[in-house]
């Protein structure tokens, strides 16, 4: 009886040293290490505490050629409601977790990574906010950077080239100019359609709403869905492609309720007007942006097209996205240069 | 960084030196409704971008001249300095050599730029950032003693806003001094535009999710010896400027211009046109309507048109044939309004001295071929005027 009593306390006392701390979670203000929510079992590993489970997303911005790793967290006997074309509604005292890393080769994985931060957005009384927190050289832990933070990096990529980047950890207002909705911050990645796919977990291969269905951290999904496609699949039709990926990279702030709206360029998915998807639209306030082009989008005139010089620029006053990119990503130029090499007036 | 508490609120006192861009961006963020947030006289050199989203603040410099951030080595921001907060109060600093914009303000409600400058030291070049000051989306707008030098685009713009006001300012070395875009209730005075390609715009596109621009009064304004050629980029509405215009009204209602003074400028002192490029946006209206042009000086203009640049000087300088007025309108109006004429409430009202030229087309004439479309007399546009309501905002 009494070794039973032992075994049981300490298991409660391993249980609750490991427990996610939802306290912090909804606290007014963030601590300075990112350990003491107890996300992860083993930080430096990024092993995940059991409450904190990994997903994916089919289609993702471009980070540098950054690797992200992604959890989600939603506390106890709670679950997010299903939303039509918007992300889950996350209960008060959820967490969305994200973890930048560079492999330090991305052709052999043993060689370990370099972790660069850890992203939160956390469901407090209020709503949600967004703070980050950058890895130190050790590796062992993450602290809160407020005013963002300047990572110099470098990796070796599939082609056994040395690569390197002035990696930029995103300040809290810089994290509001992608996560913003009606001015408020707002996660952009879990939507239904942008989940619906497999996922290997440790107990197995399922789809992910199906798993969290499972987990009960949602209350439901649809059966029917339409899904963007994986803008990396060659299979895929190609405007599907380019529009997938425009809508991830691009769509958050170029729609109607995002930050560009003033531009009337609008990129998000449910787009179907040409002149606001580019197509011989003229700059509005571009300025030197526009590369002494005269429309985003020529059809068949991929190197007469603002939206393409913009992609390439790697001039703060030119580039776009505005916010975290300094490099070009040159699998999705050539994509969009031939989609707008094909494209019909 | 000190923090001093004066009951609620805090002053906040940023100094130079070697982590003056991380304290001032963490400032920036963690100042609360009510704070002031000091920048000491000196010069600061960032790499990055400042933004600041807090509701009700001040940040405040030592002087234009004396609190200085530089951005030339800025490696990411797509501008120097982003507001998009309510409630703003910016003033007594200068942002230099930005890559982007210099100050960009998106969906304020309440933002005061006071005695702040934007410059690109470098002179007139295509590769200056596109504005220097661009509230855009906000309301209750206030730039007063203001400086804007070097813009490729324009050094003071506002777009789509509303209730605003831009006073005591100068603007200089810009494609366009000041410009007004899509916006709603304006006034613009006791400003200089000089040594710019145009001086002031008031301007209306389409395919923009605010449009219709109107009620804008210019006025005690000078617009004199713009004279820089134009370095827009490509693409831009603004590279379509001729060297040397004063003042340019384009397809919006109700502007009221007067007490100004238009001088120097070698193509047009006042010109006023209908947007002439296609669109099919059907609730965009591209002329000019209920525009009052009255009691301004005119000194010099019209001496060197630059008809290498947009098609105004040139088609300006054929119809006239070469004897450039002080005034011009296209004369462009709905087909329908061609042929019956316009509603009498919309037209063109021009109050000027007798020695003021003025010169207006009669495109179906002109389209027909009639050898003499042209009018210079400006006795039939004479009418009584209707003073526009001055702007007001609370506080100010």
């Amino acid at each position: 009886m009494k070794k039973k009593f032992q075994f049981l306390l300490v298991l409660i006392l391993c249980t609750r040293l490991n427990a996610v701390n939802d306290n912090l979670i909804i606290s007014d203000s963030f601590p300075s290490k990112l350990s003491e929510f107890g996300f992860f079992l083993d930080d430096s590993a990024q092993v995940p505490h059991e409450n904190v489970i990994p997903y994916e997303l089919i289609s993702t911005l471009f980070s540098d050629y950054s690797y992200k790793q992604r959890w989600v967290y939603v506390p106890g006997g709670k679950q997010a409601k299903y939303e039509e074309n918007w992300v889950f509604n996350f209960p008060v005292g959820s967490a969305l977790i994200k973890t930048f890393y560079y492999p330090v080769d991305e052709r052999d994985p043993e060689l370990g990574m370099n972790l660069l931060e850890t992203r939160l957005l956390l469901r407090k009384e209020n709503g949600w906010e967004a703070v980050s927190y950058a890895w130190n050289e050790e590796q062992n832990e993450a602290f809160k950077k407020i005013a963002g933070k300047t990572i110099n990096v470098s990796w070796t990529d599939f082609m056994g080239n040395d690569r390197d980047v002035r990696y930029r950890v995103p300040n809290v207002n810089q994290c509001k100019e992608c996560h913003a909705a009606k001015d408020k911050i707002t996660p952009i990645g879990p939507k239904a359609r942008n989940l619906n796919k497999k996922f290997d977990f440790k107990e197995g291969e399922f789809n992910q709403l199906t798993y969290w269905m499972n987990r009960q951290i949602i209350d439901d999904y649809p059966m029917e869905l339409v899904s963007p496609v994986d803008w990396t699949d060659e299979n895929e039709n190609i405007n599907d492609r380019v529009r997938s990926y425009l809508d991830v990279n691009c769509g958050h702030c170029h729609s109607p309720t995002g930050n560009a709206n003033s531009t009337g360029l609008y990129l998000h998915l449910d787009e179907t007007r040409k002149i606001h998807l580019g197509l011989y639209k003229k700059p509005v306030a571009t300025g030197r942006g526009s590369g002494g082009l005269k429309y985003s989008i020529v059809p068949g005139k991929p190197d007469e097209s603002i939206l393409l010089h913009r992609m390439i620029s790697l001039d703060p006053g030119v580039m776009m996205p505005e916010s975290g990119r300094a490099l070009s990503h040159t699998e999705a130029v050539e994509m969009v240069r031939e989609w707008i090499m094909v494209m019909e007036d | 960084m000190l923090f001093s508490t004066h009951f609620q609120a805090k002053e906040i006192i940023i100094g130079p030196g070697e982590n003056a861009q991380e304290d001032l961006q963490e400032a920036l963020i963690l100042m609360s409704e009510g704070d002031t947030l000091l920048i000491k006289s000196g010069y600061y050199l960032f790499e990055d971008g400042l933004s600041l989203d807090v509701d009700d603040v001040t940040v405040i410099g030592e002087g234009m001249n004396e609190t200085v951030l530089d951005f030339k080595n800025q490696q990411s921001g797509a501008q120097g300095f982003l507001v998009t907060s309510n409630g703003v109060t910016l003033k007594d600093f200068a942002i230099l050599d930005a890559k982007g914009d210099a100050l960009k303000v998106i969906g304020s409600k309440g933002i005061n730029m006071i005695n702040l400058r934007t410059e690109w030291t470098g002179g007139p070049k295509s590769t200056n950032g596109a504005y220097g000051f661009y509230p855009v989306e906000s309301e209750d707008v206030l730039i007063d003693g203001c400086v804007a030098i070097g813009a490729s685009d324009a050094g003071i713009y506002v777009g789509q806003s509303k209730n605003i006001i831009v006073r005591n300012s100068i603007a200089q070395y810009n494609v366009a001094g000041i410009e007004i875009e899509n916006s709603y209730y304006a006034d613009v005075y006791n400003n200089l535009a000089s040594h710019n390609t145009g001086g002031i715009l008031i301007f209306d596109l389409p395919d923009l999710p605010q449009q219709g621009g109107h009620h804008i009064r210019v006025f005690d304004n000078k617009s004199v010896d713009n004279d820089t050629d134009n370095f827009a980029p490509e693409g831009n509405i603004v590279g379509e400027v001729p060297r040397g215009t004063g003042i340019i009204i384009m397809a919006n209602s109700d502007v009221e211009v007067f007490n100004n003074v238009m001088s120097g400028n070698g193509t047009v002192n006042l010109s006023i046109v209908s947007y002439s490029d296609e669109t099919d946006d059907p609730n965009y209206y591209p002329h000019p309507r209920r525009i009052q042009i009255h009691n301004n000086t005119y000194g010099p203009g019209g001496f060197d048109p630059d008809v290498e640049t947009g098609d105004l000087a040139k088609a300006l300088f054929e119809i006239s044939e070469g004897n450039m007025p002080d005034i011009f309108w296209d004369g462009v109006v709905p087909v329908s309004q061609m042929i019956f004429g316009q509603p009498k409430e919309d037209k063109l009202k021009v109050d000027e001295n007798r020695d003021v030229s003025f010169l207006t087309i009669s495109p179906i004439k002109y389209m027909l071929g009639f050898s003499n479309p042209v009018r210079t007399e400006k006795k039939e546009f004479k009418g009584v005027i209707n003073p526009l309501e001055p702007i007001v905002i609370d506080g100010i």
